[in-house]
């Protein structure tokens, strides 16, 4: 199978197929690695309402299906295998799959970003089993329960909100003493009757084996601790970059983001990354496809250099 | 193999009584992980002819959901005369499902 490419990026989210549209429609022989579907966070968001030209919104898997289909028109393609080491500074760059090796002029990240994870004993394995990180898609099992969200940006707001029209009860832990979400939240969770708040708190252990039975929650201000019975907890305290790829050969910021210059150019000459995964201001479906565009701008500035 | 729609009807049937090991996808079509997960079970039934892939909506079979305990989905169960063998939440890469099949 052929395996050399222009560009190779890593990752089908939004950032990745609008590198993969913008490099195929340039001529670029363009290949994405993608470790399972298109999409990344995109697709497993349930409703985009904030990416223009859909007046109605349109649901996140139908929007990163549509982009991936955008992007082979021109004659991307895309390789469902899981890169697992790169060689960046080679001449051409070097890409290790499970399966094989690919050679690349230039390499984009698109590798995103997951929803970070509490770090408490027991965790993992109550994943689907009372620990969810997606209050849109397990929501609908909390009918009449409990349930614990811990965070206080916008997705915490919004998954309190809405787990507030199923659940009976809905526990708000937040480390600070107020939210950080955006205003338009405020009013409606203050206001829930079966929304309460534990400010300046954070979730010390959890309780149960074959199923979350309930949260500790410890006050950081007074030291006062809590036990909380539950059925549900929902974790929205923020992302974790999908930046492992890049150690060692790219600078992480303290966050694990790759560090850019403000545009998707990284340190190296012919990688960029794009999205959730580099150091940007706003992540949003709307600048990673941004990203996509420009970096590929980039590359063929690049490409054009190496070549004269 | 088509992979099989399992409801209350035929779950007994298809799914407990399988000469096959069965491999159980709980899904719902809001939902993008499990629209993410479905293509890969379905090339699963096509290239695994050992084992039975059957799907379970979980809106219109939500005592079936209940049964298995499911909190949150996509959840893939494995079962092999009737017995629960493995379970995953969350969507995850055809290899990972398959390491996850006898």
């Amino acid at each position: 199978m052929e395996n050399r490419f222009d560009m190779i990026i890593i990752g089908g989210g939004p950032g990745g197929y609008s590198a993969a549209l913008y490099a195929a429609r340039s001529g670029l022989k363009t290949l994405v690695l993608e470790k399972f579907s298109a999409g990344g966070q995109l697709g497993q968001t349930h409703w985009i309402d904030n990416y223009p030209g859909f007046p109605e919104g349109i649901d996140g898997f139908t929007l990163a299906q549509q982009m991936q289909s955008q992007a082979h028109r021109f004659g991307a393609e895309t390789r469902y295998e899981q890169v697992i080491r790169l060689e960046l500074q080679a001449q051409p760059k070097r890409v290790h799959t499970a399966k094989q090796t690919y050679l690349a002029k230039t390499v984009v990240f698109a590798t995103g970003a997951n929803a970070r994870p509490l770090g408490l004993a027991g965790e993992e394995a109550l994943i689907g089993r009372g620990v969810g990180y997606c209050a849109a898609c397990d929501g609908m099992f909390y009918k009449g329960k409990t349930v614990v969200v811990v965070g206080g940006g916008n997705t915490a707001a919004s998954d309190a909100l809405l787990l507030s029209r199923v659940a009976e009860k809905v526990i708000l832990v937040h480390r600070r003493d107020t939210l950080r979400a955006t205003k338009v939240y405020h009013s409606p969770l203050l206001n829930a009757p079966n929304v309460q708040f534990r400010w300046d708190s954070e979730v010390v252990a959890l309780q149960g084996q074959e199923r979350l039975t309930g949260v500790t929650v410890k006050n950081l201000k007074t030291g006062g601790i809590e036990e909380i019975s539950c059925q549900g907890l929902f974790v929205s305290i923020g992302r974790l970059p999908n930046s492992a790829l890049a150690e060692g050969q790219l600078t992480l910021d303290d966050g694990g983001y790759i560090q850019t210059d403000g545009t998707p150019q990284t340190e190296i000459a012919g990688v960029y990354a794009v999205g959730d995964v580099r150091n940007t201001p706003l992540r949003q479906v709307v600048t990673a496809v941004a990203d996509g565009a420009l970096a590929v701008h980039q590359a063929e500035f690049y490409l054009s250099q190496q070549e004269s | 193999m088509a992979s099989v729609n399992v409801n209350q009807n035929n779950f007994r049937q298809e799914v407990l009584e399988s000469a096959k090991p069965v491999l159980l996808d709980f899904w719902a079509s809001w939902c993008g992980p499990c629209r993410m997960v479905l293509p890969l079970v379905e090339q699963i039934a096509e290239e695994r002819p050992d084992i039975k892939v059957c799907k379970i909506n979980v809106d219109e079979q939500p005592e079936l959901a209940a049964q298995f305990n499911v909190m949150s989905i996509p959840t893939l169960v494995v079962l092999e005369g009737g017995k629960e063998l493995q379970r995953a939440s969350g969507a995850r890469p055809k290899d990972a499902i398959e390491a996850m099949l006898p």
